[in-house]
């Protein structure tokens, strides 16, 4: 591909004291890429998201995002880079002072060019992408159920229509109608946009159905990477038991 | 990102090239709106089919620009016209709620029943105290040992320092003010029933109640307001342990213990630097300010300034733990229930204050 990696991880090294999460790890995502981020529990799979934005610096390593290296970056071009990538964070992470509607206009609020016409529309229109109802945009965040936290913090993540969405268990306190439309509403972004997508999950439903490259993090590194067919084929004692017998199915 | 949505009118026909989506409209935002204005009125073709890619940022722009409704003559390829379909059937504005007009009579009404609420929530949780109190007595294993010295050590020993340096500068200020009236009296010697009077009986204990209030009640309030956030508080019900006991019954007797002895400390202190700078400005020894001490400032004093300690302690602490339990499951109401109980504290403090001047002006006044 000619076009730049939309995220490239080069060494990347972590240790909380004398914890160490990541040993020398290498990852590249080409835009219009879905990767699986999966591993065990504790096996530092948030930290890399936090990484990849900027939120945790490597103890060793360099992150580039669209060819940006954010340790590096000045202001105005950090600032150029965060705007077209959408996060959302396992527990929502709402403004809890603002309602539903403030927290999705928020970023768009925040751009200033957009008058307040079309910037309700587009938050209406967020809202009923990931199925809430218009009466749900003047509720508080503390007065909606779990997983509506998820969507509201999912319209929030793509308010800015980001090129790059990165989701830190997106699938997680849905019940299961709702996470198969999660993981279509993606994928219809991401044809239609050419979205990159990386995610963090445990679910092997959203994966299958969603992931088009899977990376399996264990022992400190990247055991496997690539695309999702490759990556099931691997020999790891980890991918063996994380997939189980479902191996076959997933493909 | 050096692309940029482009659209160029050819004959009636408008052709929209280039990626149409958010990030790329951006800098030129307010040309790209006027020009699709201008089209408007002159096209009668919509040729989308050669765009890069469409966000939802854009249709709206779009569906915005024909007036909420579909062009007569529009090519578009499926995949586009899916998200123009999204926002056509997107629900259009909802009513905002009518927003309530300001009456003053409602305002005060309002605020005079949460004053009364906020009043009944106080006298519940000093029933509420009471009743562990006596459930304490029969079952004295239940006493939560390691709560009440950690609120002691918290509220207490760490607060020295602090009230030490505040006192000592307080005492050295009101020193060295009256010094300079009384020598122009020649009435030096008075300084020690000045001194002696107005730290012990009335400036140590609403110093300590004001700093303390600031300091630990905040502290109080935050902690059980996050532990009401994080659900730490219903954690500790359903394991059966009582909250009033566990939680609110060690902040409020830790704080009754600790105050008086800060109250005690800081007088102390506030007396030491009094002394000192009387003997820096008006040469009085120390020795003579300690053999006068007891004579110029009657015992009773002291047991008021402790008693104040004592009252003023419970006082704070009951304020914050009732607001801490008011705190809702967001930031806005966390620091409005801290501040609201910080500037509660120091209020009642100085209620109580009033009163005890009141009801003891004939206690511990010296007879010249």
């Amino acid at each position: 591909m000619s076009q730049p990696p939309v995220i490239e991880l080069r060494g990347i090294s972590t240790r909380f004291g004398s914890q160490i999460v990541h040993r020398d790890l290498d990852l590249r995502v080409d835009p219009g890429q879905i990767l699986g981020l999966v591993g065990g529990s504790g096996s530092g799979k948030t930290t890399l998201l936090r990484e990849m934005l900027g939120l945790v610096q490597p103890s060793a390593g360099s992150v580039r995002l669209f060819d940006v290296d954010l340790a590096l970056a000045d202001g105005p071009s950090q600032r150029m880079v965060r705007r077209r990538l959408g996060m959302l964070f396992q527990q929502g992470a709402l403004f809890s002072a603002l309602s539903v509607y403030d927290n999705i206009a928020f970023p768009l609020r925040e751009l200033r060019c957009l008058d307040e016409d079309w910037i309700r529309r587009l938050v209406y229109l967020k809202l009923d992408m990931v199925e809430l109802s218009p009466e749900h945009a003047r509720l508080m965040p503390a007065e909606l159920s779990g997983g509506m936290v998820k969507r509201v913090a999912l319209a929030r993540a793509l308010a800015l229509e980001p090129e790059l969405l990165l989701l830190d268990e997106p699938t997680a306190g849905l019940d299961p109608d709702r996470s198969q439309n999660f993981v279509d509403l993606v994928g219809a972004l991401q044809q239609a946009l050419g979205l990159t997508v990386v995610m963090v999950t445990h679910d092997l439903r959203t994966l299958s159905s969603l992931a088009s490259h899977i990376a399996v993090l264990a022992d400190q590194h990247l055991v496997a990477c690539g695309p999702k067919a490759d990556v099931m084929a691997v020999d790891h004692p980890f991918i063996s038991g994380f997939f189980g017998n479902d191996r076959r199915k997933l493909l | 990102m050096n692309a940029v949505p482009r659209l160029h009118l050819e004959s009636g026909r408008v052709v929209l090239t280039g990626p149409w989506r958010l990030a790329n409209m951006l800098p030129e935002l307010p040309e790209l709106q006027q020009q699709l204005q201008n089209c408007v009125p002159a096209a009668a073709t919509w040729d989308l089919a050669a765009l890069d890619c469409l966000d939802s940022a854009a249709a709206v722009l779009l569906w915005r620009t024909w007036g909420n409704a579909w062009p007569a003559d529009l090519h578009v390829s499926p995949l586009h016209r899916q998200v123009i379909e999204r926002v056509a059937a997107s629900p259009m504005a909802v009513a905002a709620p009518a927003r309530q007009r300001f009456h003053p009579v409602e305002a005060l009404g309002h605020l005079l029943l949460q004053a009364l609420s906020h009043a009944q929530g106080m006298v519940v949780m000093f029933g509420q105290l009471l009743l562990d109190l006596l459930h304490l007595l029969r079952h004295p294993g239940d006493l939560p040992w390691r709560e009440f010295s950690a609120n002691i050590y918290k509220a207490g020993a760490q607060a020295l320092p602090v009230t030490a340096l505040v006192g000592f500068l307080i005492g050295v200020t009101i020193s060295y003010l009256s010094a300079l009236q009384l020598r122009s009296f020649g009435a030096d010697i008075f300084i020690v029933n000045i001194l002696g009077i107005s730290i012990i009986r009335e400036l140590g204990p609403v110093l300590v109640a004001v700093l303390v209030a600031g300091r630990s009640g905040s502290a109080m309030t935050a902690q059980i307001g996050v532990m009401r956030v994080t659900e730490e508080i219903d954690a500790l019900s359903t394991m059966g342990v009582s909250r009033s006991l566990r939680v609110v019954l060690p902040k409020i007797l830790g704080l009754t213990v600790a105050m008086p002895l800060i109250v005690l400390w800081t007088s102390a202190i506030a007396l030491l630097g009094g002394m000192v700078a009387a003997m820096l400005q008006l040469d009085l020894s120390l020795l003579y300010f300690f053999d006068n001490l007891p004579r110029a400032v009657p015992v009773a004093n002291l047991y008021i300034g402790l008693a104040k300690g004592l009252v003023f302690g419970f006082a704070i602490a009951l304020v914050a733990c009732h607001f801490g339990l008011r705190v809702k499951p967001d930031t806005e109401s966390l620091s409005a229930n801290t501040t609201r109980a910080v500037v509660t504290a120091i209020t009642s403090v100085i209620l109580a204050d009033a009163l005890f001047a009141i009801f003891t002006r004939h206690v511990g006044v010296p007879s010249l």
